[in-house]
């Protein structure tokens, strides 16, 4: 209570404790008016009960009050939240992308990352987009959270005056791996985020690095988040992890029969663009969408050299 | 009026033999007070299906990671048991079993309206619920997408929603048609006499519903048709890659589904209201402002649906006036709560089982209803929204409030239904386990909440772990006190007719007559001239 993690708490907080305090006195008032009754009018200690039809007084009374006080907490709830709605024009802007169950952050210098990096004491504003399902961003600490929908151009900001790291979580519930679509926010220092953000635009691969084989496909794989559900490390995630799988033959389910196949070039290619087709026996069917036109046969390529660099066999 | 009691007794339901005996003539009787019985028993099987379900999910919940299953099986866990709790148990629920037995009772009638309709109902009510139960164990396995079907992952999961949906379908015409029977019964069927303010409360509770199964159960089954549609022809009403509105969606499904929990929480409340009258030994207090919140209550329910959906994107208005309206449902059911209290000034108490469970009802439906601010306010309900905290408030209003209230009706009307009674000492001790159990089950939900857990969450971090492992043990107190409970109401005892007829004094017109009932309730229509809970010397 009362953080001051972002802008918005302390108002929020204000609403919760008006609305939880006068909850509060009318449950235990009312409690005791009851537990009182039971005492004092049981049949033991009242025989003859009195028969009092009503009253319009109390009534009026015992509808007006509750009236009243509704209408404050609407009034505080709608004060403390009006503001998230009117982001600032100075406030630097993100592009938040999720789907099944990673989530990317994506800099106006072109830098993307799976860790939301915003510097203290600024305005940041998320522009936000959802490629399957509807998901939700949230920030507990920062009592925010708005739905991430395909198609629809949803925002939200904040304004984060305290240098830490916060848990970001999905809360639209989207699947298989829902519980595991866990990011987190990092505040930095202003000076410190400026140098990361300036030595940061997109790491770009220096051709020292670009003739490691597979060094370009492993950036593809991390930028488009294959790897939230194929390991490098040979971990069973939501799809067949990518190490050692390349030249193995493996069991698959083609149109609900099973057949043996080797991993090659065509079926990684036909895994990407068409998942559906030939699932690996034990996993799920309809967990991955199709990267058709989403990636091109050039990085295509790409990715099956870096999947190769993970060996052959086991 | 003051009965025909003692003089002779007619052969009761249970025993009556008509066209055909045996297992034909419950299953092909359309006598009220059986197919109330039908209701009552399938409904109970699906609620201890939904109770088992529940225990095995917090079981897995008792610790962070995976504890007995994975979490494919999990998810179509909390989908499977929110479709049997709400579809085939709650949202039939009061009305179905005791609407059915008691509002041609209460309103001095022989029957319902239409009774061939009201027995075709409860088999569109099993018929769906097997089309259901078949969704589970067909296909690629149950649905895994929420009780709430939200598009479009409704639409891509591979899972067998299209029968779950077929299912919830049916059970809505069920529901449809057990209202438009209310309906017509309570507006043609009264006793001589009896004008709508000398109606039972009970009944202006049910008239209430009925309005709302009527006239919002047509949206959600446009809904769903629409979703099957998407899924089968793939048209994309829902489907944003096809131009589609997931957002529309939502707006269809909660326009029905929040008045929907009305539909559980009216006939719950109208059988407290007689509970606490009865067992107050006195006249109702406020009986037109009891009557009045019902009716408002059904009414502005229907104005409420964008609650749900603060964090979904919707224009800034919209938001605001949805909060606003939120705010006003509140107030009719504060204004019932403040009038039961009152009943019980300067009342002769009665401290028996069926006041005790009013009693439990009243204290966690407080608890229910004050939360539900917190989701009303724009502000508290984005923190909220989505997670452990909206799971407490909804199992406190509907299985504290409703459930409670189903119990608290069957232990109230269980001699006039049975014609014996229950062990009263152990009927207590069950309430208190289970109460104890309740609330240390959902309670640690609400911090959860507010800490930040979502909800429908298969495994959670480590912070989450306490509030977590407590609510677990509090399904195993839960699950005691109900076994206690259902096991003492199914080794009843024979009493004294005296003690059946009419144990508890009760001034509505059902206690006027022998217990159990005969066939067509009343030898002779009762002429009513004074309000239902007047005393009569």
């Amino acid at each position: 209570m009362y953080s001051g993690y972002s802008n918005f708490v302390s108002n929020v907080d204000t609403a919760f404790i008006f609305i939880l305090g006068v909850s509060a006195i009318f449950l235990v008032g009312i409690t005791a008016a009851m537990i009182y009754f039971i005492i004092r009018y049981n049949k033991k200690r009242n025989p003859v009960a009195e028969e009092i039809e009503g009253s319009t007084k109390l009534e009026i009374i015992w509808t007006v009050i509750p009236t009243i006080l509704v209408m404050i907490m609407f009034w505080m709830g709608w004060k403390a939240y009006i503001p998230q709605r009117q982001i600032p024009k100075d406030a630097m802007s993100v592009k938040v992308t999720a789907q099944m169950w990673s989530w990317r952050f994506e800099y106006d210098n072109g830098r993307v990352t799976d860790t939301l990096i915003v510097p203290a004491g600024k305005n940041v504003a998320m522009h936000l987009n959802a490629l399957d399902v509807i998901h939700s961003l949230y920030i507990p600490d920062f009592r925010i959270k708005e739905d991430l929908v395909p198609n629809r151009k949803n925002s939200m900001w904040f304004n984060a005056p305290i240098v830490g790291t916060y848990e970001l979580f999905c809360t639209e519930y989207c699947g298989l791996r829902h519980s595991y679509m866990l990011s987190a926010v990092k505040v930095l220092p202003e000076a410190e985020f400026n140098a990361w953000y300036a030595a940061s635009a997109q790491p770009k691969l220096d051709s020292a690095a670009a003739a490691v084989p597979g060094a370009a496909g492993k950036l593809i794989v991390q930028g488009k988040a294959c790897i939230a559900c194929h390991t490098a490390d040979g971990t069973k995630l939501v799809g067949p992890s990518f190490k050692g799988i390349y030249g193995h033959k493996v069991t698959v389910v083609t149109d609900g029969k099973e057949r043996e196949i080797t991993v090659d070039d065509e079926y990684i290619k036909q895994s990407i663009i068409n998942p559906e087709a030939d699932v690996v026996k034990g996993f799920q069917k309809g967990q991955m969408v199709s990267y058709k036109g989403q990636l091109s046969d050039e990085e295509i390529a790409k990715i099956i050299e870096y999947i190769k660099t993970l060996g052959e066999k086991e | 009026m003051s009965g025909n009691t003692s003089t002779h007794r007619m052969p009761s339901y249970l025993e009556y033999k008509g066209r055909y005996r045996g297992l034909a003539g419950w299953l092909l009787s359309t006598d009220h007070k059986r197919i109330a019985l039908l209701y009552l028993y399938s409904q109970t099987f699906f609620f201890l299906a939904g109770v088992v379900m529940g225990i095995f999910m917090k079981l897995e919940l008792i610790a962070p990671g995976q504890q007995l299953m994975q979490a494919s099986t999990y998810n179509a866990l909390f989908t499977v048991h929110g479709l049997t709790m709400i579809f085939l148990f709650i949202i039939p629920g009061l009305a179905a079993s005791f609407g059915n037995f008691f509002i041609p009772l209460m309103i001095g009638a022989k029957d319902v309206a239409f009774p061939k309709l009201n027995l075709f109902s409860w088999y569109l009510f099993i018929g769906g619920a097997c089309i259901i139960l078949l969704g589970m164990f067909t296909g690629d396995g149950p649905p895994d997408t929420g009780w709430t079907f939200y598009a479009p992952y409704s639409l891509r999961t591979n899972t067998n929603v299209v029968l779950s949906v077929l299912g919830a379908f049916v059970l809505g015409f069920s529901s449809v048609l057990t209202g438009l029977n209310f309906i017509v019964t309570i507006h043609r069927m009264r006793a001589p006499g009896m004008g709508f303010f000398r109606m039972p409360l009970f009944i202006w509770a049910m008239y209430g519903t009925s309005w709302i199964q009527l006239l919002a159960t047509p949206v959600v089954g446009i809904t769903l048709v629409m979703v099957i549609f998407d899924r089968i022809m793939g048209i994309g009403f829902f489907d944003p890659a096809k131009g589609g509105d997931p957002i529309l969606y939502q707006h269809l499904f909660w326009i029905y589904s929040h008045p929907a929990v009305y539909i559980m929480i009216l006939p719950a409340m109208g059988a407290i209201t007689e509970i606490v009258t009865t067992f107050s030994r006195r006249v109702v207090f406020g009986y037109k402002a009891i009557a009045m919140s019902s009716l408002a209550i059904a009414f502005v329910g229907y104005l409420v649906w964008g609650h749900h959906m603060f964090t979904s994107g919707m224009s800034e208005t919209a938001r605001l006036v949805f909060s606003l309206l939120t705010f006003l449902v509140a107030i009719p059911s504060a204004i019932k709560v403040f009038n039961w209290s009152a009943t019980m000034y300067k009342g002769s108490l009665d401290l028996q089982p069926p006041f005790w469970w009013a009693m439990a009802f009243m204290f966690v439906f407080m608890i229910g209803g004050l939360t539900g601010l917190v989701l009303g306010s724009v502000a508290t309900d984005v923190h909220v929204h989505d997670t452990m905290f909206v799971v407490a408030h909804f199992h406190y209003i509907v299985f504290g409030g409703a459930g409670l209230a189903f119990f608290a009706a069957l232990h109230y009307w269980y001699p006039k239904m049975w014609g014996k009674m229950y062990n009263k000492r152990v009927a207590n001790i069950g309430l208190l386990i289970l109460f104890i159990g309740f609330n240390t089950l959902y309670f640690p939900m609400f911090i959860l909440g507010i800490m930040g857990m979502p909800r429908r969450y298969y495994d959670y971090l480590p912070q989450f772990a306490t509030p977590n492992f407590i609510s677990t043990i509090g399904s195993w107190i839960l699950g005691v006190g109900l076994l206690i409970v259902i096991v003492n109401l199914l080794r009843p005892k024979k009493v004294s007719q005296e003690e059946i007829d009419n144990p508890w004094q009760g001034r509505t017109l059902e206690w006027k007559v022998q217990s159990p009932p005969s066939l067509e309730n009343f030898e002779e229509i009762p002429v009513v001239e004074h309000g239902p809970y007047d005393l009569v010397k």
